[in-house]
């Protein structure tokens, strides 16, 4: 395995290691690495926890695809080297450690929670039915394992889009029927730093690792985005 | 580096995953006025909650009643709860996850719209509302999401507590290190919720993440307050082999079988009812953990057991549900079988065995999340109130971790409210951690390496004190401990970076681990009996006249457990027979 390596302290810039690690049939490359913090380097830093693909710490790039690498295995590369590095368009922290301060800055923007301005607490659940909920469904499963924004190459040169992972959870909570906050993260998205930035290059897509589609929840905005312009030159002064 | 406060709060919640996020929000919304911050030591959604699959209980179909889950829980508990907290529990469960929903939580929905129900191990009545097989992640990030929206919530990510302050019996917040950066800070508050999870990761196999690693429990114990039933450990019936990923009891309340090597559904021979094609509540695949993970070593007693590169397994069979059944109820499943173990479950058997799953016990705690220490609470898995008793039923979690967080929340704002300024003289503790932990970071010359004892430890702790427990087996474990113990004081740290240190975090969660599992074979060994997921081939029996009571452990000035007993509190239900299948 080819591992970045980089110590703030010590490091000018990022190297890389060469560790040799065995090459068994059910090993993940997050196992690789493992074995070799274990056994070979233990300093060597690197975000893990759940190893099951649902918790979206451990998500790097691997031989230059961002990848989770509890879900990536080893024998899929053999019989190596592979290049384990860190997820690209974030700064490097440690090793193979990212910041990921932009997301966790830009994620609230989108008020990605249900807007609702009814007080009164109603008696029971608000119903949706199988139909709906499957409208919005695959938007939920986000794991904010930020694999499409290191994919973007959009987010790559302009560090201000707001990305594919916040936008489709905007898309997730537009379409939950329970929700009346469309208006406003239309508001946040209709901005340049929002759904505009985005090519539609589809790289977000095919990477996610939890089937999630942001980039047809980007272009779908896009829609929505643009309907509200050409009303807004219609109407002027309708009110919005 | 010391730099004296980083900050200060009203309350502090350690843990940022299903209780600690749940006490925040209700925090945030009853006393706004109040200063609440979270610490984790990840970002939140990447809390051990996230990774619940199978679903939360809560009274809601017609024909269900609260005194309908209370009695199973009672019973699945094998009468070591606390009857009153289970009372309080199974009341506001429901209303919890209808707040849940009213957050935007994706549930199941019947074809009409309404929550959908199913059926789960241990309950009579279906009761346990789902988000397809991945209800702990759709929890967690609604939690998480919502949360947001408060922004007086202030959050410290990536924050690694290491320490509590205390003075003269009162907790003043925390020590802890910026993992960014490696600064060692103190972040005072006037309450402090323990959060933390559990700790599944002192045994080595288990369906818990890296960072289970019982942090909460710790801390707390070291403090001075008592940790509860730290014996009882549920090992959950169906893990995969090699990695543990948990396979959901969702599959078995779906209508998945256990098969042995004969493809025999053996649950039928001990005392769990007859086998029907279709699941029956409270029997065979549906019964509870405990028994039916028991069930599975006496199946490897009995030579009936396939043998894999990973030791003896079992199979579940979901074959005859269909691929549309498993595709809408359990795509989870699906996708973990394919990805792990390259089968398919909608043609092939999966391979499963038991796997440490949950820890019954922890910090001690009153039915609001009290515990004796001033000013310090728990919530979740972390604490033991207790509603779980010997053994959980499945989907009696998550639930848990909302009713509590929330009451927990509550009382630790409340108590915030009068009191007092954290005194200055406990900022000398954050010196004495910051001297600790720096030398610590700078043990390079130490003989030992911190995965070595971690391995030794865990597989201590399978072979002591396993699904089926000795008082040899467990006096052998406590003097392996105690060698463990002497080996980390030579431990070797290489890595002498500030920025983000994982060796240092490895070495401390270390160090949580092993007094956890210290508690955990000393409360063992103490209790002569089998009840629940506590099974003592010398003393095979429950034995309600000297042990229809608690485990309280406490850690004496030097350094040795000390267990004292505590009644357990029956309201309703007098001690009875636990009867599945029949």
């Amino acid at each position: 395995m080819r591992v970045t390596r980089y110590d703030p302290d010590r490091d000018s810039a990022p190297t890389v290691a060469t560790y040799e690690v065995p090459l068994r049939k059910d090993w993940a490359i997050l196992d690789g690495l493992n074995y070799v913090k274990d056994h070979v380097d233990t300093s060597l830093s690197y975000r893990w926890s759940c190893r099951m693909g649902i918790c979206g710490s451990c998500g790097m790039n691997v031989d230059g695809e961002p990848k989770l690498t509890c879900a990536t295995f080893l024998s899929d590369y053999a019989p190596g080297p592979v290049k384990v590095e860190p997820l690209s368009n974030f700064p490097i922290v440690r090793d193979l450690i990212v910041d990921i301060d932009d997301f966790m800055e830009k994620l609230p923007r989108v008020k990605p929670w249900i807007v609702r301005d009814d007080v009164t607490v109603i008696d029971g659940e608000y119903i949706q039915t199988p139909e709906e909920l499957a409208e919005y469904k695959q938007f939920s499963n986000c794991i904010n394992c930020m694999l499409c924004y290191a994919a973007c190459p959009i987010y790559g040169l302009e560090p201000d889009f707001i990305g594919p992972a916040a936008i489709a959870l905007a898309e997730r909570y537009d379409l939950d029927t329970r929700d009346r906050g469309q208006r406003e993260r239309l508001d946040v998205l209709i901005e340049k730093e929002g759904v505009w930035g985005c090519t539609f290059v589809g790289e977000c897509t095919r990477v996610c690792p939890k089937h999630v589609d942001p980039a047809g929840a980007i272009q779908r905005y896009k829609l929505k985005a643009a309907q509200e312009n050409v009303m807004a030159f219609l109407l002027p002064r309708a009110a919005r | 580096m010391s730099e004296g406060a980083a900050a200060a709060h009203d309350v502090l919640l350690v843990g940022g995953g299903a209780a600690g996020l749940r006490a925040a929000i209700a925090i945030a919304e009853t006393n706004p006025s109040l200063s609440v911050a979270v610490v984790s030591k990840v970002y939140p959604m990447r809390s051990h909650t996230v990774s619940a699959e199978g679903g939360a209980a809560g009274v809601i179909a017609a024909d269900d009643t609260l005194e309908a889950h209370a009695y199973d829980t009672v019973s699945g508990s094998d009468w070591l709860c606390d009857q009153d907290a289970v009372e309080a529990f199974v009341e506001e469960a429901p209303r919890e996850l209808l707040q849940l929903e009213h957050w935007g939580c994706p549930w199941s929905r019947q074809p009409n719209g309404r929550i959908a129900v199913r059926a789960f191990g241990g309950m009579k009545n279906m009761r346990t509302w789902f988000a397809a097989d991945k209800t702990g992640f759709h929890m967690l990030h609604t939690l998480f999401q919502t949360s947001l929206k408060y922004s007086d919530v202030t959050r410290y990510d990536e924050w690694f507590v290491a320490r509590l302050l205390v003075d003269d019996g009162r907790v003043h917040g925390v020590v802890a290190i910026e993992l960014r950066t490696g600064r060692i800070q103190a972040i005072t508050a006037k309450s402090v919720v323990l959060c933390n999870g559990g700790s599944g990761k002192v045994f080595p196999f288990t369906t818990n993440a890296n960072i289970c690693t019982g942090d909460g429990m710790a801390l707390a114990y070291r403090t001075g307050a008592p940790l509860k039933d730290m014996e009882f450990i549920q090992y959950h019936p169906t893990g995969l082999p090699f990695t543990g990923i948990l396979i959901t009891e969702a599959a078995r309340a779906e209508g998945g079988w256990l098969l042995n090597k004969d493809g025999y559904r053996y649950l039928q021979d001990y005392d769990l009812g007859k086998p029907e094609p279709t699941p029956v509540l409270r029997s065979m695949e549906l019964g509870p953990r405990d028994r039916l993970s028991q069930a599975f070593v006496h199946e490897v007693e009995k030579g009936r057991t396939i043998e894999s590169p990973y030791g003896p397994i079992v199979h579940l069979d979901l074959r005859h549900l269909g691929e549309k059944l498993i595709e809408t109820k359990l795509p989870m499943v699906r996708e973990l079988c394919m990805q792990y173990e390259r089968i398919d479950p909608v043609k092939e058997l999966i391979p499963v065995r038991p796997v440490v799953h949950y820890m019954m016990g922890g910090v001690h705690t009153d039915i609001n999340g009290a515990t004796p220490i001033e000013g310090l609470f728990a919530a979740g898995e972390t604490a033991c109130v207790t509603i779980n008793g010997a053994n959980r039923l499945g989907s009696n979690s998550l639930p848990e971790c909302l009713v509590f967080g929330a009451r927990a929340g509550k009382a630790a704002a409340e108590y915030a409210t009068s009191a007092p300024q954290p005194p200055s003289i406990v900022m000398h503790q954050v010196d004495e951690e910051v001297r600790r932990i720096d030398q610590l970071r700078s043990a390079d010359r130490g003989t030992e390496r911190i995965a070595d004892i971690r391995e030794s430890m865990q597989s201590t702790m399978e072979d002591s004190a396993g699904i089926f427990r000795s008082g040899d087996s467990l006096s052998k474990g406590v003097d392996q401990l105690a060698d463990l113990q002497q080996r980390l004081g030579h431990v070797q740290l290489s890595d002498e970076t500030t920025v983000f240190n994982t060796e240092l975090v490895a070495a401390l969660e270390l160090e949580n681990m092993l007094d956890i599992a210290e508690t955990i074979l000393q409360s063992a060994l103490q209790r002569e009996e089998s009840r629940g997921a506590h099974q003592r081939t010398d003393f095979t029996t429950r034995d309600d006249e000297r042990f229809l009571n608690h485990a309280l452990v406490y850690r004496d000035s030097d350094g040795s457990a000390r267990i004292e007993r505590l009644p357990v509190t029956i309201t309703r239900w007098p001690p009875g027979e636990r009867i599945y299948g029949r």
